[in-house]
């Protein structure tokens, strides 16, 4: 593995948007950051760039409206990059799916790598799945 | 010097939901500003009329992870009102707990907040590590860290027996330690807090009034509104003081926070101890009828709920008014005449909830 890829390993940086979440997912995932869980321990640090960032968390069901930013978010990071959805209501629809204004998961707007269901998804699963989403940036350097 | 429009948000470190500001600066002073919102609406107020009225009181928590316990809280009133259901003694006692316990780790969570916006990374992390002591208490009592779901309409789901109430008793003294021993103190002397939030985003105590502001944004300016006031749930029973200061900028509205921390923990234990015996759910017979208003207080401030029923499963219009809706417009106000590096301080000290705003 060349230095690139394996400082990606080794540090990963996370984009954080919100699609149309409670607000509940948010927390958990600035709570995994915050002394209890720490996950800057293992060198994943919470970037506000998309052209930093290699993995993109995403809460919330997408809709009419910010589809298109987080479109737009999607397409500016470098490759490769992973997408992870914190939420059932990422992940389906969940409790929003018959809201007028959803479009459903956010499967329908960019690919999605890795869902964590639960409503809010704990902490300790979204660690988990910035891992599995590891797996993938891995394969790429090979 | 030619005006430069610099866009804040949708997606801005600072603020983890989205919302644009279109800031009109001049040099590095700000001189107009322009709130776009709308990026999160899903339409809940639509789906309620969709849902079974019972159904609803699911949804309702999910307008907002924050403050979940409260959106149920004021929905199962209004629909209590509404099927003319008597909800037991004891179980307002356990919704003023819920209702404080999440007043509580919302306001941790926007102190934090605040730190971090001003790069003051070691006390973001202190007053999240103490956050963890409140959702501890959460997921002991409700079996969740956030979205607590006790509350149905017609009482709770669950109870808090002795031994529980014992040991949550003696986990809130320990996190009241904490606040004192770490952060009230950062808090209250710290300067570089004071440097950035002493004067700054002035809302003097007539403008509060005429735009409408609401919660701690008001309280920051003086005037002492708090929905709590009316006694809604257990409220008059375990009494209740609004907490006022007078500076209206936002150390003002700092300060009323952290001082509500400590009148919640206060709060939550006198609940517990004056929590008498009995039933803690009714049976709900009845379709809901005609028309019925709730209010209650939010971390944020006042919360309205509008409910029309037709006697059917499904209610014909629920409207809800959230806080940071009534606040907004205080920025106006606020922003105009600070510096570019103020706009995330200033706009967090209204403690903006857009997940609730835009539903």
């Amino acid at each position: 593995m060349g230095i690139l890829s394996t400082s990606r390993m080794k540090s990963p940086w996370l984009l954080h948007f919100d699609c149309g979440s409670c607000n509940g997912c948010d927390i958990e995932i600035l709570a995994a950051l915050t002394p209890l869980y720490d996950i800057e321990r293992f060198g994943i640090v919470n970037m506000g760039n998309p052209k930093h960032a290699d993995v993109l968390l995403v809460t919330g069901p997408a809709n009419h409206r910010n589809y298109r930013v987080l479109r737009n978010l999607y397409q500016q990071m470098r490759d490769p990059k992973g997408v992870i959805v914190v939420g059932t209501c990422g992940c389906t629809g969940g409790v929003f799916h018959n809201c007028p204004n959803v479009l459903g998961g956010i499967d329908k707007v960019i690919p999605v790598d890795v869902y964590v269901p639960g409503c809010a998804a704990r902490p300790e699963a979204i660690i988990d799945a910035v891992v599995l989403a590891l797996g993938k940036l891995k394969a790429y350097g090979k | 010097m030619a005006r430069t429009v610099i866009p804040f948000g949708p997606q801005h470190p600072v603020l983890p939901e989205p919302i644009q500001l279109k800031l009109e600066l001049e040099d590095e002073t700000v001189v107009g500003v322009m709130p776009i919102i709308g990026y999160i609406h899903r339409g809940i107020e639509k789906a309620a009329e969709l849902n079974d009225f019972r159904q609803n009181v699911f949804i309702c928590e999910r307008i907002c992870g924050i403050c979940s316990f409260i959106h149920a809280l004021t929905y199962c009133e209004g629909a209590e009102a509404m099927t003319s259901v008597e909800v037991p003694p004891r179980a307002r006692f356990l919704r003023v707990f819920w209702s404080e316990l999440s007043r509580t780790h919302s306001h941790l969570l926007w102190l934090g907040l605040l730190a971090d916006s001003m790069g003051f990374e070691s006390l973001f992390m202190q007053i999240w590590r103490a956050r963890e002591m409140i959702l501890d208490i959460s997921e002991m009592t409700a079996g969740h860290r956030i979205i607590q779901s006790t509350c149905i309409i017609g009482g709770v789901r669950r109870d808090i027996d002795k031994e529980m109430a014992k040991e949550v008793d003696k986990r809130l003294l320990a996190f009241k330690e904490m606040l004192d021993s770490t952060i009230a103190p950062v808090l209250l002397r710290d300067p570089t807090i004071k440097r950035r939030a002493v004067g700054k985003g002035m809302l003097s105590k007539e403008q509060a009034e005429l735009l409408g502001a609401v919660g701690p944004t008001s309280r920051g300016s003086g005037v002492a509104i708090d929905i709590r006031q009316t006694g809604y749930a257990a409220y008059k029973e375990v009494g209740f003081e609004p907490v006022v200061e007078t500076a209206g900028d936002s150390y003002a509205r700092t300060l009323v926070r952290a001082r509500e921390v400590y009148q919640c923990v206060e709060l939550m234990r006198k609940a517990l101890s004056m929590m008498p015996e009995g039933e803690i759910l009714v049976r709900v017979d009845g379709y809901p009828e005609g028309e019925a208003m709730s209010r209650t207080e939010q971390p944020r401030g006042e919360l309205i709920y509008y409910f029309r029923g037709n006697g059917t499963n499904n209610l014909e219009r629920l409207k809800i008014r959230t806080p940071t809706f009534a606040n907004i417009p205080t920025l106006l106000v606020m922003l105009p005449g600070c510096e570019m590096a103020d706009v995330p301080v200033i706009t967090l000290s209204i403690d903006p909830c857009i997940a609730c705003t835009e539903r």
